[in-house]
């Protein structure tokens, strides 16, 4: 979180409806000032249209979106301090990478020279630079991703809205921007909220992130946080992989039927005879599956009342590891358990 | 899913002939209306034509009633034309952003006046005005013309929509331009190559006209009624050759420049007659 | 970013209706929703009316009171001898035209190179936008009896031929422009275009997997082409029926300058509601052709035709 800590964006008790689909309902949240802040969730889940609340493409049916302090119910995207970075990136066809950049200019009257000077600066900031005379059809589709960010930027606006940006672009393209948008981020300063799926991205990129599932939020934290304390099952099972163990299973393990999520890194395979850590949680099982993942290997361990999937280092040290069949231990610390809340249906 | 052509395939000589003897078909007699024109022979059409001459494009030129019948057509079609442009990109932008009830009725509207022959058009226009007592005027004329050229625009300009992208509206509106702003700077230069392929279009459809004009322009002469006139009783037939290579070579150009500027599409404008 | 201190006229505007996509649903559709409403609509609908009233044979005036005697006039022998003429020669012009372009469309969209189709596409988009009038009027002089049909047959020694044919009793004539087999050639010429269009649509629409498909199950390519790709495109066959169907039923030009003395609708319609002054009776005889086409269209749009329009 930065310093002095103003709140750029807040949702109070936002809900928006389409017909009989709530795809917000009831949200509120803060984001502050400077903050690299993600909106992570499967499809249908409201980040999106709460991205569009934000910018201004929505009006909420209730509750109060406000940016800077100002309610901004009633106002048009077009006189939001707000700029939106697009998923297809909605780049003007007819006109040349410069005018596309300069268009926010263009609209508030600037004089050609100056506008120039400023895309020009922009260009260069994305990386960019020479590429001014193209026409979009022209670009490969990570340029045009910078395209559509140097126009939004150049406007420099107090927020700027990325909707899933990276979604159309390859792995490797698709890491390297993460790094260049997060480190753009740092430089220019501006408040970024991000919406995306991937929730790797969302880990990776965010100083903070809100967890969305059917129009609500289920958690808003650090990646810190959201990782290894995931407040309800939905989070444990989106944000990472965790096995969520309930009701008899689950008092199998710990004594109590509450619900719970471990993750597998932090599940521990022994052989079958070896000593029990203090203060653990332990179990015996068969190994029914083995997968070779390179750094990783993953297993799945049938224990009395369920399956438990782990996953090892491959160390490569030669030590034993454990073949499909055999009896193994199993046992993991029990400050580790995450218990869970019910999560929203 | 296109088809693509079989690759280095070779057609079958009886297929290819037939393709062949298909095209020759449609352009061939257009060739002979241009022989024709330079034939000496005043009073038939006889064939080969006796003798070659221009004397009669000369002659053509200094007509009146060819000239008074040319400038109203012009007229017409330029007028007709405008309303179209206007009404057409009007219920094309409605169509292309809303979901509304009915608009699958309002595109059949708009295509009905082509669907349905032209008589049908035609009669019921002038009983509607023979009901309500209006004179035929220049004003009767461009009705109907403007009626079914409303459609030539609507298809050029929604294809042209529907293939841009959707969020360039939501994108110029981020940016800071209102409404107005968006229409100027972005939508109407996206626009403008469907909205020229399809005004002349229009203007072609509309200076061609002839089966919806006899029934609405009463007394005047378009140059198409001018032209049938002669066709039911000629007057010197070689200057009815002449008018009519004139209007095939002022058709023509229109319609070539529509096809290249629309070219790129998949939707070749025109072919939605 | 600084914002505008005040927004302007046209701004505050732009933003009602921003804020009121109906409002701006609602102006946009207005205008051409009244012209085409008030203007065609309207006198459609008038002249469907019309065709209700009757015209009083002694006075020549047209009686405004809801009858149906007109309607009994149009079934009498010889008005529907008009009326059967009129669509025989539309179906046979159908026909005649789908025969025509199945194999220059099958060649345009299989065999020809990108650039050979689009000059074929041209070669066939120019005579449909060039001059309705300048084309029949093309025929008139090629049917003329001095014209050249006449000389190839005579340079081709088959003018027995072309006599024999003008001989043929009720399709014949005196010569080729004055008989049905002028009319029909100068229908099948007009309206070819709008046969070749849509079949040219729909076998490109045939997915290339498809006739894959077939060649490698076994099919002969003369299999695949009768048992895959006609009846993929037998759709666009039929919308491109549906323009030369409609078009020939109203047509009342060219049977006028290329046909016998025997009319067709569009000239009975013509001759009714001009000299003569009878609208009522011209009237119901639009009504036919609507009838027709409203049942032709049923047909079509089951037979998946409206998706290949």
């Amino acid at each position: 979180m930065s310093e002095g800590n103003r709140v750029a964006v807040s949702f109070a008790s936002v809900s928006r409806v389409f017909g009989e689909v709530r795809a917000v309902d009831d949200v509120s949240f803060e984001v502050a000032d400077g903050e690299f802040f993600s909106m992570l969730g499967p499809s249908g889940s409201g980040k999106t249209t709460c991205l569009r609340l934000i910018a201004g493409f929505e009006q909420p049916d209730a509750g109060r979106v406000t940016v800077h302090g100002k309610d901004v119910k009633g106002v048009p995207p077009y006189e939001r301090d707000v700029n939106t970075v697009f998923q297809d990136y909605a780049l003007f066809p007819h006109m040349s990478v410069y005018e596309n950049v300069e268009y926010g200019l263009m609209i508030r009257k600037l004089p050609a020279a100056e506008r120039r000077r400023q895309s020009e600066e922009m260009l260069e900031l994305v990386k960019l630079s020479g590429l001014g005379g193209r026409k979009p059809s022209q670009l490969s589709g990570g340029q045009r991703q910078r395209v559509a960010l140097a126009r939004a930027l150049i406007n420099h606006p107090s927020v700027l809205l990325l909707d899933e940006p990276l979604g159309a672009l390859d792995l490797k393209l698709r890491e390297q921007m993460q790094d260049e948008l997060k480190d753009l981020q740092r430089r220019v300063g501006i408040t970024f909220i991000y919406v995306t799926h991937d929730q790797g991205e969302a880990l990776a990129m965010s100083d903070r992130l809100a967890v969305f599932n059917h129009g609500r939020i289920e958690q808003i934290g650090t990646p810190g946080e959201i990782y290894e304390h995931p407040a309800t099952a939905f989070v444990a099972g989106f944000v990472g992989v965790s096995n969520l163990c309930e009701g008899e299973f689950a008092r199998r393990l710990t004594g109590s039927p509450r619900p719970f999520a471990i993750r597998p890194e932090k599940i521990a395979v022994l052989a079958a005879d070896a000593p029990m850590p203090d203060n653990a949680i332990s179990a015996t099982g068969k190994v029914s599956s083995i997968t070779y993942l390179g750094a990783t290997t993953r297993y799945t361990v049938a224990v009395d009342g369920g399956q438990l999937t782990v996953v090892r280092q491959n160390s490569g040290d030669g030590g034993r590891t454990p073949a499909a069949g055999d009896t193994v231990r199993i046992c993991f610390a029990r400050d580790l358990v995450q218990s869970l809340k019910e999560d929203s249906a | 899913m296109r088809s693509d052509p079989v690759s280095g395939g070779n057609a079958s000589w009886p297929l290819r002939s037939a393709a062949l003897a298909g095209i020759l078909f449609l352009h061939v007699p257009l060739a002979f209306i241009l022989l024709y024109a330079f034939s000496a022979e005043e009073k038939s059409f006889v064939f080969p034509p006796p003798a070659l001459t221009t004397k009669w494009f000369a002659v053509a030129f200094h007509r009146d009633d060819i000239r008074d019948a040319l400038w109203l057509s012009i007229k017409v079609a330029s007028v007709s034309t405008a309303i179209a442009i206007v009404l057409g990109t009007l219920a094309a932008a409605a169509v292309w952003r809303s979901r509304f009830f009915g608009r699958d009725a309002i595109s059949l509207l708009i295509i009905l006046p082509i669907a349905l022959p032209g008589i049908i058009t035609g009669i019921s226009l002038r009983s509607a005005f023979n009901l309500v007592d209006i004179p035929f005027s220049f004003w009767t004329i461009v009705v109907g013309h403007g009626t079914f050229c409303i459609v030539v625009i609507y298809n050029n300009v929604l294809a042209r929509l529907r293939r841009s992208a959707p969020g360039m509206i939501e994108a110029s509106m981020d940016l800071g331009a209102n409404g107005f702003q968006t229409f100027r700077h972005v939508l109407l230069p996206n626009m403008a190559t469907a909205l020229l392929a399809g005004g002349m279009l229009a203007f072609a459809l509309s200076f061609d006209e002839v089966i919806v004009t006899t029934f609405t322009a009463g007394q005047q002469t378009t140059l198409p009624i001018w032209m049938l006139t002669e066709l039911v009783r000629p007057r010197e037939r070689p200057v009815t050759n002449v008018v009519a290579v004139f209007v095939i070579a002022v058709t023509f150009i229109p319609i070539l420049l529509a096809f290249y500027l629309t070219r790129d599409t998949q939707e070749v404008a025109g072919s939605g007659k | 970013m600084t914002m505008a201190a005040s927004p302007s006229v046209l701004q505050r505007v732009s933003s009602a209706l921003y804020l009121h996509p109906r409002l701006l649903l609602l102006l946009l559709l207005t205008p051409p929703l009244l012209w085409l409403g008030v203007i065609y609509l309207g006198s459609l609908f008038s002249l469907l009316l019309q065709s209700f009233f009757y015209i009083d044979h002694f006075s020549g005036a047209v009686v405004r009171e809801f009858s149906l005697r007109t309607y009994r006039e149009l079934f009498t022998a010889s008005h529907m001898d008009i009326i059967l003429r009129t669509t025989l020669m539309a179906a046979a012009v159908t026909l005649a035209a789908a025969a025509i372009a199945f194999p220059l469309g099958y060649y345009m969209v299989r065999y020809a190179s990108m650039r050979m189709r689009a000059v074929l596409y041209l070669g066939v988009m120019l005579p449909l936008w060039s001059s309705y009038l300048v084309r029949v009027y093309a025929w008139k002089l090629i049917l003329a009896k001095e014209g050249i049909v006449t000389w190839f047959a005579e340079q081709l020694h088959l003018l027995w031929l072309l006599n024999a044919i003008l001989s043929i009793p009720v399709v014949g004539g005196p010569s080729l422009s004055i008989s049905y087999i002028g009319t029909f050639m100068v229908f099948l010429y007009i309206w070819l275009p709008f046969m070749i269009l849509p079949v040219v649509a729909a076998l490109e629409r045939v997915p290339r997997s498809l006739i894959e498909a077939s060649a490698d199950l076994g099919a002969h390519p003369r299999q695949t082409l009768r048992k895959v790709i006609f009846p993929l495109a037998l759709p666009g066959i039929v919308a491109g029926s549906i323009f030369t169907f409609s078009l020939t039923l109203g047509d009342y030009i060219i049977p006028r300058i290329i046909g016998s003395s025997r009319p067709f609708i569009g000239q009975t319609v013509y001759q009714l509601q001009g000299v003569s002054g009878n609208i009522p009776l011209a009237a119901a005889f639009t009504v036919v052709p609507i009838v027709i086409m409203g049942v032709y269209l049923m047909v079509a749009k089951r037979m998946g035709a409206f998706n290949a329009l």
